[in-house]
C-alpha cells in the first residue's frame, strides 16, 4: 500500500470520529439547554408566593401554583391506587402463575398501551367518566401506569433465582405464602424502583389531563371538582399572551423537572445496591 | 386432646381428611421401613432418568446415594418429597409410601409431605431479606405458629442441633447473606429441622463448601441420625463412606446395588459397583 | 431451658403444631393474580371499544372521505383528517431522518471512541434527557427553540434552499420543521440506547480480527460493527418511529395548528394527536366529538401497527423497548 493512501485512509478515519464526537454533542446538548434556561428563567420565580399561592385572576402578575403541586401530587396518589395494586398483582400472575398464551397476551396488550399516545387515555375515560375531576384524572393516569408496572414487576419477579422458591417449597408453606412473603420481598426494592419511575413518568403527563382534570385556578375542595396539575398548568400558561405567566410556566417546568430528574436519580441511587441481594 | 396427639392428628393423618386422632396412623406404623419404594419411574418430558427404581430406607439411618454424574440420584432424592411436582414436564410413576402411606396418592397434600420430609440443597440458599433468626423460623411463622416463645425455643434447638448456635448467638439479628458458606449452609439445615421433620433429604450438602466446613457437616449428620432420618446423596464416596449406614448405587437410571456400607465398599456383589467404588470410572 | 434442648440430643416433651395448607388461599391468590393481569387485556379491549364507539357517529356519516378529506369545520359539521395525517407521518418522518444519523454518531462514539471517563456520563445525561416530560420540551421548544430557528436557520434555509419546495417561504417559527425537530430531540434517547446496545452485542473479536488486519478505527467499525448491525439499527429506527408518532404535547406547542397540507416545511400544520390536543376545550357532544375520537382511533390503529411492525422485524423484545420499558 502507498503511502499517501494510507495517509488519506487515516484523516478519513479521524474525521468520522470527529462527526461522531459532534454527534454525541449535538445529542447531549438539548439537555444541558433545557435545564440551563430552566434554571435562568424559572429559577427567580421559586418564591415562597411561588409555592404557597393560587393563581391570580387573568391578567394580573404574582400569585403561584400552589394548587397545582398539591393537585398533580394528589393526581399521582390517586393513580398508584389504581396502578399498583393491578400492576403488581399482574405481575405476580405473569411471572408466578402465567401460562405461556396468557402471558403472550398480556404482555402483547400492555406493550401496546404503553406504546401509545397519552392523549388516547384521556379521551377514553372522557367517555367513560362524567364531568372533570380528580377522580377521572386520576383513573386516566392509573390506567397509564398499569401496563408500566405490570411489565417492571414481571420482570423483576423473573429475577428472583428459583433455589429460593424450591427451598420455600421443601419447609412445606403454602404457595401464596411463597409468593408474598419470600418472592415478593426478595424483588421488593426493584419492584419499588418500577413503581417510582411509573410515577415520575405519570407525573410529567399532560394529554390525558386535558379531557379528565381541566384545570382549576383555585383549591380543588373535593375530588369530583375539576382539578390543576402542574404539567396542565405549564401548558395553559405557555399558550397564554401574558408574559407574567410565562414566567411563572418557566417557574412550574423547573419545579416539574426537579422532581421527576430526583425520582429517576434516586432510583438509580437504589438499584446500584440491587444486585447483592439476588447475586446467588 | 394433648399437645401431642394432635400434632400425630395434623401430621399423620390422610390430608384429605380432617385431623381425627382416633384414626389416624401413628408415626412409624408399618416401623422398620420409612421409606418403601417399588418400581419407581420418572420421566422427564420423553426421556426416562429412572427405570425401575426399588428399595427400603430405614428409619434413623443415614442412607447414603452414589453414582456417576447423571446417574439419576437428585431425581430419586426428589421423588421422595413430590419436588418433582414444580417441574411440569417431569412425570412420576411407581409407589413410593412413607410410613405405610402412598406418598402419590391423589388425595395426599404434598405441601404436608413436605413437612415431614425436608430438604437440603447442594448450593445454600437462605433467604437474603432475612436475618439469621428469621431464616430459621420461616417454615414455623409462615406455617401458622405464632407464640413467640415457642418459635424462639425451636430456633435454639434448630441452631444447635445444626453446630451453628455458639457462632451466631450473638448475631441472630444480621442479615443471613453475612455468614460464611459453610455457615449458610448449616443455616439451611437449622431451617430444615425447625419444623421437625422426621426425615431430611441432602442434596450433596457439602459439594460447595472447604474441607473443614464439609468436617463439620459430617459431623452434624452423625449426630442428626439419632433423631432423624437422613438420606444423602454425594459424589464423594468417601464420604459416603464416613457417615452412612446403607448406600445405594446408582447408574444411567437404575439401582445396581443396595446394601450395608460396608459391604458396599469392601466386597460390592455388583461388578459395576465394584468398578465404581474402587475408581475405574466415575 | 431444659437439658434437652441444651444439648439438642433428644426431642422434647413438648410438640408443635403446624397450620393445615390452605388449599383456599393458594386457589384464591392464584384468581385474584389471574383477574389483575386479565385487567390488562380489559384495559386494551375498553380502549379500543371506548373509541370505537366514541367514532362511530363520524364514521358511519364520513366513512372513508374520512382520510381524504382536508375540511375541519365545526360550525358546518364537516370533518375530514387529511392534514393531520399528512402532519403527522411528515413530521415523524423528518424527525426520524433527523435524530437517526445524529443517534448513529453517537452511538458509535459512546461505544467504539469514547474514553472511559466519558462514557458513563454521557449515557446517563442521555437517560435523563429520555426522562423530561413532553411539556417542558414543548415550553422550551414555543419560546426558545422556535424563536431562534426562526431568526437564524430558518431564513437562510429558505435563502439558500429555497427553490426547494420543502423549504419554500413564508417561514412560520412555528411550524411542521419545529414539529420535527422537537421529536427529533425526544426521539434521540432510544434510537441511541437500542443502537448502542446492538453495537455492543457485536463481540469484541470481530473487532480485533478487522485491527490485525491494518485497518483504521473507522474502517473497523465500518467492517466488523455497522455491517451487522444493520437489522438492528433499523430496528431502533422502527422503535424511534413508534414513539415519534405518539408525541403529543411538545409537538401541540410548535406546530403552529393549522388545518391544512403544505409541500413546505415552513408551514403550520397539525397531527392527529396535536388536533385532538388543541380541541379539548372544544369539545361539546355530536359530530365534532365523534370525530375527535375517530382521530384518537386512528392514533391507537397507528400503535398497533407500529407494534406489530416491530415485533417481526426485532421480536418481542423490541416491542417492549417500543413500549419503553
Amino acid at each position: 500500500m502507498n503511502h499517501w493512501y494510507h495517509q488519506w485512509r487515516k484523516i478519513k478515519s479521524y474525521f468520522v470520529s470527529g462527526l461522531c464526537l459532534m454527534c454525541a454533542a449535538l445529542v447531549v446538548a438539548p439537555l444541558a439547554l433545557v435545564l440551563f434556561n430552566l434554571l435562568q428563567k424559572g429559577a427567580s420565580s421559586l418564591d415562597f408566593a411561588f409555592f404557597t399561592q393560587l393563581p391570580r385572576p387573568v391578567g394580573e402578575t404574582g400569585g403561584g401554583m400552589a394548587n397545582a403541586i398539591v393537585g398533580s401530587l394528589t393526581l399521582v396518589g390517586l393513580a398508584g391506587l389504581v396502578g399498583i395494586p393491578v400492576g403488581v398483582l399482574g405481575g405476580i400472575y405473569l411471572s408466578e402463575f402465567g401460562t405461556p398464551r396468557m402471558n403472550w397476551a398480556v404482555r402483547f396488550a400492555a406493550d401496546i398501551l404503553n406504546g401509545t399516545s397519552s392523549i388516547v387515555w384521556g379521551i377514553v375515560v372522557y367517555a367513560l367518566v362524567v364531568g372533570y375531576s380528580a377522580y377521572a384524572a386520576g383513573l386516566a393516569l392509573g390506567f397509564m401506569m398499569i401496563p408500566l408496572i405490570i411489565r417492571t414487576t414481571e420482570e423483576m419477579m423473573a429475577l428472583v433465582p428459583n433455589g429460593y422458591r424450591e427451598a420455600a417449597f421443601a419447609l412445606g408453606i403454602s404457595q401464596w405464602r411463597i409468593v408474598l412473603n419470600i418472592v415478593l420481598k426478595t424483588a421488593g426494592k426493584g419492584i419499588i424502583t418500577g413503581i417510582l419511575l411509573a410515577a415520575a413518568r405519570v407525573a410529567g403527563e399532560t394529554a390525558p389531563l386535558l379531557f379528565t382534570a381541566f384545570g382549576n385556578s383555585f383549591w380543588s375542595h373535593k375530588l369530583s371538582e375539576p382539578i390543576e396539575a402542574l404539567p396542565l398548568q405549564i401548558f395553559t400558561y405557555a399558550n397564554s399572551p401574558y408574559d407574567d405567566w410565562h414566567r411563572q410556566a418557566w417557574a412550574g417546568a423547573l419545579v416539574l423537572i426537579l422532581f421527576v430528574l430526583a425520582l429517576n436519580i434516586g432510583v438509580r441511587v437504589m438499584t446500584r445496591g440491587r444486585t447483592p441481594h439476588l447475586a446467588k | 386432646m394433648t399437645e401431642e396427639t394432635q400434632l400425630r392428628a395434623v401430621k399423620s393423618t390422610p390430608p384429605a381428611q380432617t385431623p381425627n386422632p382416633a384414626s389416624a396412623p401413628a408415626a412409624g406404623a408399618g416401623s422398620g421401613v420409612t421409606f418403601d419404594v417399588r418400581q419407581l419411574n420418572v420421566w422427564f418430558g420423553s426421556n426416562q432418568v429412572l427405570h425401575g427404581v426399588s428399595l427400603q430406607i430405614r428409619p434413623k439411618e443415614v442412607t447414603a446415594i452414589i453414582g456417576p454424574s447423571g446417574c439419576g440420584k437428585s431425581t430419586f432424592l426428589r421423588s421422595l418429597n413430590r419436588m418433582h411436582d414444580l417441574v411440569p414436564e417431569a412425570r412420576v410413576e411407581g409407589r413410593i409410601t412413607l410410613f405405610g402411606q402412598d406418598l402419590y396418592a391423589r388425595e395426599v397434600d404434598a405441601t404436608l409431605v413436605r413437612r415431614r420430609v425436608g430438604m437440603v440443597f447442594q448450593k445454600s440458599n437462605p433467604f437474603p431479606t432475612m436475618t439469621i433468626a428469621e431464616n430459621v423460623t420461616v417454615g414455623l411463622r409462615l406455617n401458622g405458629v405464632r407464640q413467640k416463645n415457642l418459635v424462639q425455643e425451636r430456633m435454639e434447638r434448630s441452631l444447635r442441633m445444626a453446630a451453628l448456635w455458639d457462632e451466631v448467638k450473638d448475631r441472630l439479628h444480621d442479615n443471613a447473606l453475612s455468614l460464611s458458606g459453610g455457615q449458610q449452609q448449616r443455616l439451611c439445615i437449622a431451617r430444615a429441622l425447625a419444623i421437625e421433620p422426621e426425615v431430611v433429604l441432602m442434596d450433596e450438602p457439602a459439594s460447595a463448601l472447604d474441607p473443614l466446613a464439609t468436617a463439620k457437616i459430617e459431623e452434624l449428620i452423625l449426630r442428626l441420625k439419632q433423631d432423624f432420618t437422613i438420606v444423602i446423596v454425594t459424589h464423594n464416596m468417601q464420604q459416603a463412606a464416613r457417615i452412612s449406614d446403607q448406600t445405594a448405587f446408582f447408574y444411567l437410571g437404575e439401582l445396581i446395588e443396595f446394601d450395608a456400607t460396608g459391604r458396599i465398599f469392601t466386597n460390592p456383589s455388583k461388578k459395576q459397583t465394584e468398578d465404581y467404588v474402587t475408581g475405574r470410572f466415575g | 431451658m431444659n437439658s434437652a434442648a441444651v444439648s439438642g440430643k433428644t426431642r422434647p416433651p413438648t410438640r408443635i403444631v403446624l397450620a393445615p395448607p390452605s388449599k383456599t388461599g393458594d386457589k384464591a391468590f392464584r384468581l385474584l393474580t389471574w383477574l389483575m393481569a386479565l385487567m390488562v387485556l380489559l384495559l386494551l379491549a375498553l380502549v379500543g371499544w371506548t373509541l370505537c364507539k366514541g367514532s362511530a357517529l363520524s364514521v358511519t356519516k364520513f366513512g372513508w372521505n374520512f382520510f381524504g378529506h382536508s375540511n375541519w369545520d365545526p360550525v358546518n359539521g364537516d370533518f375530514g383528517a387529511l392534514p393531520f395525517i399528512f402532519g403527522t407521518f411528515v413530521s415523524s418522518f423528518v424527525g426520524l431522518l433527523i435524530a437517526l444519523p445524529l443517534s448513529l454518531g453517537t452511538a458509535v462514539y459512546l461505544t467504539e471512541l469514547a474514553p472511559g471517563w466519558v462514557r458513563q456520563p454521557a449515557i446517563s445525561m442521555i437517560e435523563m434527557l429520555a426522562a423530561i416530560p413532553s411539556v417542558v420540551f414543548g415550553l422550551w421548544g414555543m419560546r426558545v427553540l422556535v424563536p431562534w430557528l426562526q431568526d437564524g436557520p430558518y431564513p437562510l434555509l429558505e435563502k439558500y434552499l429555497g427553490f426547494l419546495p420543502i423549504f419554500r417561504g413564508p417561514i412560520s417559527g412555528r411550524c411542521m420543521l419545529s414539529a420535527a425537530i422537537i421529536i427529533a430531540i425526544m426521539i434521540l434517547p432510544i434510537i441511541t440506547s437500542i443502537t448502542r446496545e446492538v453495537f455492543r452485542a457485536v463481540p469484541d473479536s470481530q473487532r480485533e480480527a478487522a485491527f490485525a488486519l491494518g485497518a483504521t478505527r473507522w474502517e473497523v467499525t465500518r467492517m466488523a460493527v455497522l455491517r451487522y448491525s444493520i437489522r438492528g439499527i433499523f430496528g431502533a429506527a422502527m422503535l424511534g418511529l413508534g414513539r415519534a408518532l405518539g408525541e403529543t404535547m411538545a409537538v401541540t406547542m410548535v406546530v403552529g395548528n393549522a388545518d391544512k397540507i403544505s409541500a413546505s416545511l415552513f408551514s403550520a400544520g397539525n397531527t392527529l394527536a396535536s388536533k385532538m390536543a388543541n380541541e379539548y376545550a372544544e369539545t361539546t357532544a355530536g359530530i365534532h366529538l365523534s370525530a375527535l375520537f375517530e382521530l384518537g382511533l386512528m392514533v391507537l390503529l397507528v400503535t398497533v401497527v407500529t407494534n406489530i411492525l416491530a415485533r417481526l422485524l426485532i421480536g418481542a423484545m423490541g416491542a417492549r423497548k417500543l413500549a419503553g420499558t
